[in-house]
C-alpha cells in the first residue's frame, strides 16, 4: 500500500501538438491581420451595403425559395420515396424514372425549360386529358412567373435527392420494426408514420439538413431567371459599381449566418431524435451557458413566486 | 395466483388452431413439409427441433406473417389470410389480415419493441389504433399488464435502457393488451443472457396457467417439461414426433428425438 501511495502519475506530454498549435495560431492571426487590415477589402463599402433594404429584399427571396423548396420537396421526396419502396411493380418503375430523370438534368436546365414554358404552351389547362373536360384555361405566361417557375424546377430537381434520401432512412431500420408492427395489425400508413418513420429520421436528418444548405445556396442557380435573389442583386449591385470583392463579401457574409442558423437547428433537431437513445441527456451547451452562475437566481424566483 | 385471472378479464375464449397440409419453400429449400397439427384452445404447445428444422417458420405462418404455399391453416374456424365461399379460398386483403392478426400475439426473439416509444406508448400504441380502448382504458389496462410482468415502475422508460429480460417481458405485455386468442413464442429466451431466462420464463408460465392457447418455440426442454401439454419435434421442415410432454420428453419413439434430446438435455 505504502508503496503504491509513493508513485506519482506523469501526464503524457505531446510537445509535437503545442507546435502544431502555435503554428495554426500564427497562420490564423496572419490570415485576420491580411483580410481586416488590408484597405483593397474595402470593409468599409461592406458595411454600407450590408443592411441595404435591396440587399435584404434579395434575401428574403432567398430565404423563401429555400423554404418552399425544402417544404415541397420533403413531401413530394417522401411521397417518391414511398412509391419506390411500394410493393406495386408500376409505382416503383415511375418513382425510379422521375428521379433517374430529374437527376440527371442539370437544375439550369430545367429552370431555363420552365421559364420558356410559355413558348411551349401557350395555354395551360386544368381538366382530364383526352377529353372535353376542363375546368379551366390560363395563360402560361401569366401562371408561370419568375417565382413559381422557380419554386416548381427547385422542387422537381430537389425531390428526386430527397426522395433517395427518405428511402436510405426507411431502409435502415429494422425489418423486425415491419414485423413487430404487421403481428400488432397496425395499418401500413400507421405503420409507416407512427413506427418506420420517426425512426428513420434519424438516419436522414444528417443528410436532409446537407441538402437544405445546399438549396440554400444553390437558389443562387435561378439568377437565369432574371429573379431578383440574393445573389443576383449583388451581381446587379457591383456591375454597376464595380465593388466586386466587398458586394461578394456581403453574400457570403449572408450565406455563413443562414447556414449558421440551420447548423444550430440540425444540432437541436438531432438531440431531440436522439433522446430515447442517450441515457441522461446533456442540457444543450446554451442551456449549460445560461445556467453557469443561474442557481442562486432560480432559488430566489421560486422564493418570490411561493409567496 | 390472484395474477392468472387479472388479465384475462374481457378475454374471449382461448383459440383452436389447425393446421391442414401446410408447406413452404424458400427457393429450393422446402421449409415445411405437409406439416398438419392440431391445437386445442388452452393448450400449452412446445415446438422443439434443431435449427433450421421449420420451427420458427410454422410459427410465422400461424400469424401469417410467412404466406404458405400449400395447405391452410385456422384459428376457429377462421381461414388466416384466406375466406372461404364455397369450395374456394379467396385471398384476403391487407386490411382483413391485419384484422385477423389482432387474435394472434406474436413475442419475437428480438423483442422488437418499439425503440422511439416509451414502454407505456409501446403497449397503448395497438389497442387505441384498432379503436378497441380509448387512451385512458388503454393506460389502465397497460398497467394491469405491467404488474403481471412486474414492470409497472418502468412504465415511462426508453425501451433500451431495460436488460434483455424486461424488454421481452414487455414485449409479451404489449402482445396481451390485444386479448388474444393465441400466443404465440419464437425461441422468447434466445436473445437472453442465462440469468434473465428465468424472469421471462415465469412470465409464460402464469400465462400457461391462464387458459390461453399457447405455442412456444424454444430450446427449453426443461420448461417444456415443465409448461407444455404438447411437444411437437420437428425436423427438415416436418413433425416428427408429438404427443405428450411427458411422453416425447421422456419416451421418445424416433430415433432422431432421441439423439435431439441426448444432446440438448
Amino acid at each position: 500500500m505504502s508503496n503504491q501511495q509513493r508513485l506519482t502519475v506523469v501526464p503524457a506530454r505531446y510537445p509535437a501538438r503545442t507546435v502544431g498549435a502555435i503554428v495554426a495560431l500564427f497562420i490564423l492571426a496572419s490570415v485576420i491581420d491580411s483580410v481586416a487590415f488590408n484597405p483593397r477589402w474595402e470593409w468599409g463599402v461592406f458595411a454600407k451595403w450590408f443592411f441595404d433594404p435591396v440587399i435584404l429584399s434579395g434575401l428574403g427571396q432567398t430565404l423563401l425559395l429555400t423554404l418552399f423548396g425544402t417544404i415541397l420537396s420533403l413531401i413530394f421526396g417522401g411521397l417518391l420515396a414511398l412509391a419506390r419502396l411500394s410493393s406495386s411493380w408500376l409505382l416503383s418503375t415511375l418513382a425510379f424514372g422521375y428521379i433517374w430523370l430529374f437527376r440527371s438534368l442539370p437544375l439550369i436546365v430545367v429552370l431555363i425549360i420552365l421559364y420558356n414554358f410559355s413558348y411551349l404552351y401557350d395555354t395551360l389547362s386544368l381538366g382530364i386529358p383526352f377529353t372535353a373536360l376542363s375546368w379551366g384555361h390560363f395563360q402560361t405566361i401569366n401562371v408561370l412567373g419568375q417565382f413559381p417557375a422557380a419554386v416548381i424546377g427547385l422542387t422537381l430537381v430537389q425531390s428526386a435527392y430527397s426522395a433517395e434520401i427518405i428511402r436510405g432512412g426507411f431502409l435502415g431500420v429494422d425489418h423486425g420494426q415491419f414485423e413487430a408492427a404487421s403481428a400488432l395489425g397496425l395499418s401500413s400508413t400507421r405503420r409507416t408514420f407512427r413506427i418506420i418513420l420517426p425512426q428513420a429520421l434519424r438516419a436522414i436528418m444528417p443528410t436532409t439538413f446537407n441538402e437544405i444548405i445546399s438549396l440554400a445556396k444553390g437558389t443562387s442557380m435561378v439568377y437565369v431567371l432574371a429573379m431578383p435573389e440574393l445573389f443576383y442583386t449583388i451581381q446587379m449591385i457591383y456591375n454597376r459599381t464595380q465593388q466586386v470583392i466587398p458586394l461578394l463579401m456581403v453574400g457570403a457574409a449572408w450565406y455563413l449566418i443562414i447556414t449558421t442558423v440551420l447548423s444550430l437547428l440540425q444540432h437541436s433537431v438531432e438531440r431531440w431524435l436522439a433522446r430515447s437513445v442517450t441515457r441522461e441527456p446533456q442540457p444543450s451547451r446554451w442551456r449549460q451557458w445560461r445556467n453557469r452562475s443561474a442557481k442562486p437566481v432560480t432559488e430566489e424566483l421560486s422564493h418570490v413566486r411561493s409567496h | 395466483m390472484s395474477e392468472a385471472i387479472d388479465y384475462r378479464k374481457n378475454l374471449h375464449t382461448a383459440g383452436a388452431i389447425s393446421i391442414t397440409g401446410v408447406s413452404k419453400s424458400f427457393g429450393k429449400l422446402k421449409a415445411l413439409d405437409e406439416v398438419s397439427l392440431e391445437l386445442e384452445p388452452g393448450s400449452v404447445t412446445v415446438i422443439l427441433g434443431p435449427s433450421g428444422s421449420g420451427k420458427s417458420t410454422l410459427l410465422r405462418t400461424i400469424n401469417h406473417l410467412e404466406r404458405v404455399d400449400e395447405g391452410y391453416i385456422q384459428i376457429d374456424g377462421d381461414y388466416i389470410g384466406y375466406q372461404r365461399r364455397g369450395d374456394k379460398l379467396y385471398e384476403l386483403k391487407e386490411k382483413a389480415i391485419l384484422r385477423q392478426r389482432i387474435n394472434v400475439g406474436y413475442v419475437f426473439q428480438n423483442f422488437n419493441l418499439f425503440p422511439h416509444l416509451t414502454v407505456l406508448e409501446n403497449l397503448i400504441e395497438a389497442p387505441i389504433a384498432h379503436r378497441q380502448l380509448s387512451r385512458r382504458a388503454a393506460i389502465d389496462r397497460a398497467g394491469e399488464l405491467l404488474d403481471v410482468v412486474g414492470l409497472r415502475h418502468k412504465a415511462d422508460a426508453w425501451p433500451r435502457h431495460l436488460s434483455g429480460g424486461q424488454q421481452q417481458r414487455i414485449a409479451i405485455a404489449r402482445a396481451l393488451m390485444l386479448n388474444p386468442r393465441v400466443m404465440l413464442f419464437d425461441e422468447p429466451t434466445s436473445a437472453l443472457d442465462p440469468e434473465l431466462v428465468g424472469e421471462v420464463l415465469d412470465v409464460i408460465k402464469k400465462l400457461a396457467r391462464s387458459g390461453t392457447t399457447l405455442v412456444i418455440v424454444t430450446h427449453e426442454v426443461g420448461f417444456a417439461r415443465e409448461v407444455a401439454d404438447n411437444v411437437v419435434f420437428m425436423v427438415d421442415g416436418r413433425i416428427v414426433e408429438q404427443g405428450s410432454s411427458t411422453q416425447v420428453l421422456n419416451q421418445p419413439r424416433h430415433e432422431r428425438t432421441k439423439r435431439f434430446l441426448a444432446r440438448v438435455l
